[in-house]
């Protein structure tokens, strides 16, 4: 990109007002993976890389989840990597795989959706496939079950190429201005006849699943496929701009809104057997609604059982039950925090 | 698309009797839900019990 392009480009966000802060998608770089860095078996749902969850529906073989770090484009130090241990001996109508960030309706609301003055989206990402094929992204309001997809063009396999897609704005249908899940970005990486079987919908409409990806791509039926993703910028405008990067503590504060754990140490004595005692646990971040808590204990000592309590934005209480009495009870341990949309 | 498997759920009561929040089993994992629509697990808890599919357990 030349120079002059680049100072145009910003001319365009700065239009469009937002010269830092534009882009919109958490981890984009796929650079921040709190629940660990590979998932062999993904469960449809499941998130792996931060804000990044897998779908999928009636597949063959299972979803591994791996972070990529030797085969990345220039300027990124990870990727998310895709691949399943089995391929479709054929594709069901209702196959289906994609990659999903979904946003928080108040997050959205400088979208102006639903007025005349409604904003375009550009997304930019970096992306290397096994299979050079056609696929899809798409968009979809989930406030109003709206949908608009766009698809773009692998041209060689197992090579890194950057795309831009450009989503109109919609002027129909507000999105709500809460907390809660608004907006979803689907990669989709391979679709059955269920999803591709309509008019592959290129403006925004009520959603219509036959409509919603562009072709089978042929990546489920192939040996060992993989798909790579990264550096993925949705940003206001009808311009993609270079990606936006962020320091790592700074990305991982925007996840722990969604998904945090914290280590905890608590100490009692008990002064008889069976009886309860609570301590306060202090999450990292406010998070977006009272999270599901998993404990998982470290050192136990003393101890029958443990719960967790009053859970709140910014905090819960572990309750620990003695096993006797004149003895110190001990537990420490890590408590895992999922409010993710 | 079926994103959890929900094996049990069972409401937790407070000191003072009140239901506080539910311990389930969901995708093998034993997780503590709050008892709040905005969070994804409550939500879809909610709506096995609504489809039928799923009942909670009083507290023992």
């Amino acid at each position: 990109m030349s120079k002059a392009r680049q100072l145009a480009n910003l001319g365009n966000v700065y239009d469009d007002g937002a010269l830092s802060h534009r882009r919109m998608t958490y981890n984009g770089a796929m650079n921040v993976w709190q629940r660990g860095t590979s998932d062999d078996t993904a469960t449809s749902g499941d998130y792996m890389c931060d804000r990044w969850k897998v779908g999928h529906t009636g597949l063959d073989g299972n979803v591994d989840w791996d972070q990529e770090t030797s085969s990345t484009p220039d300027g990124f130090a990870y990727a998310l990597k895709i691949s399943t241990d089995a391929s479709e001996t054929s594709l069901d109508a209702a196959d289906v795989l994609q990659v999903i960030q979904r946003f928080e309706g108040q997050d959205l609301q400088h979208l102006q959706k639903g007025t005349s003055s409604a904003k375009k989206l550009a997304l930019s990402f970096w992306v290397k496939s096994s299979v050079a094929s056609t696929y899809t992204v798409d968009l979809k309001d989930n406030d109003n079950t709206r949908t608009i997809a766009k698809s773009y063009s692998i041209s060689t396999a197992d090579t890194w190429e950057y795309k831009t897609l450009v989503f109109e704005g919609d002027t129909s249908d507000p999105l709500d201005n809460d907390a809660n899940r608004s907006l979803d970005l689907r990669f989709y990486i391979d679709a059955g006849s269920n999803f591709t079987s309509g008019t592959f919908a290129t403006a925004w409409q009520d959603e219509v699943d036959a409509d919603r990806v562009y072709g089978t791509t042929g990546w489920l039926e192939s040996s060992t496929p993989t798909f790579y993703l990264t550096g993925v910028q949705l940003e206001v405008g009808d311009t993609a701009t270079p990606f936006e990067h962020r320091s790592y503590g700074d990305e991982l504060a925007r996840c722990q809104r969604y998904y945090a754990e914290t280590g905890f140490n608590v100490e009692d004595y008990a002064a008889a057997g069976g009886e309860y005692y609570h301590d306060p646990v202090y999450f990292p971040m406010s998070m977006r609604t009272a999270p599901s808590v998993t404990i998982v204990n470290g050192n136990v000592t003393n101890i029958n059982s443990t719960n967790a309590y009053d859970t709140d934005l910014t905090s819960l209480r572990v309750e620990i039950q003695s096993t006797s009495s004149g003895r110190t009870l001990n537990l420490g341990g890590t408590v895992k925090l999922d409010a993710e949309l | 698309m079926n994103e959890m498997s929900i094996e049990s759920a069972a409401y937790r009561i407070d000191s003072i009797g009140n239901n506080s929040g539910i311990k389930a089993t969901i995708d093998g994992q034993e997780i503590f839900v709050p008892l709040d629509p905005s969070n994804r697990h409550y939500a879809e808890i909610m709506r096995q019990v609504e489809a039928g599919t799923l009942v909670i357990q009083e507290a023992d």
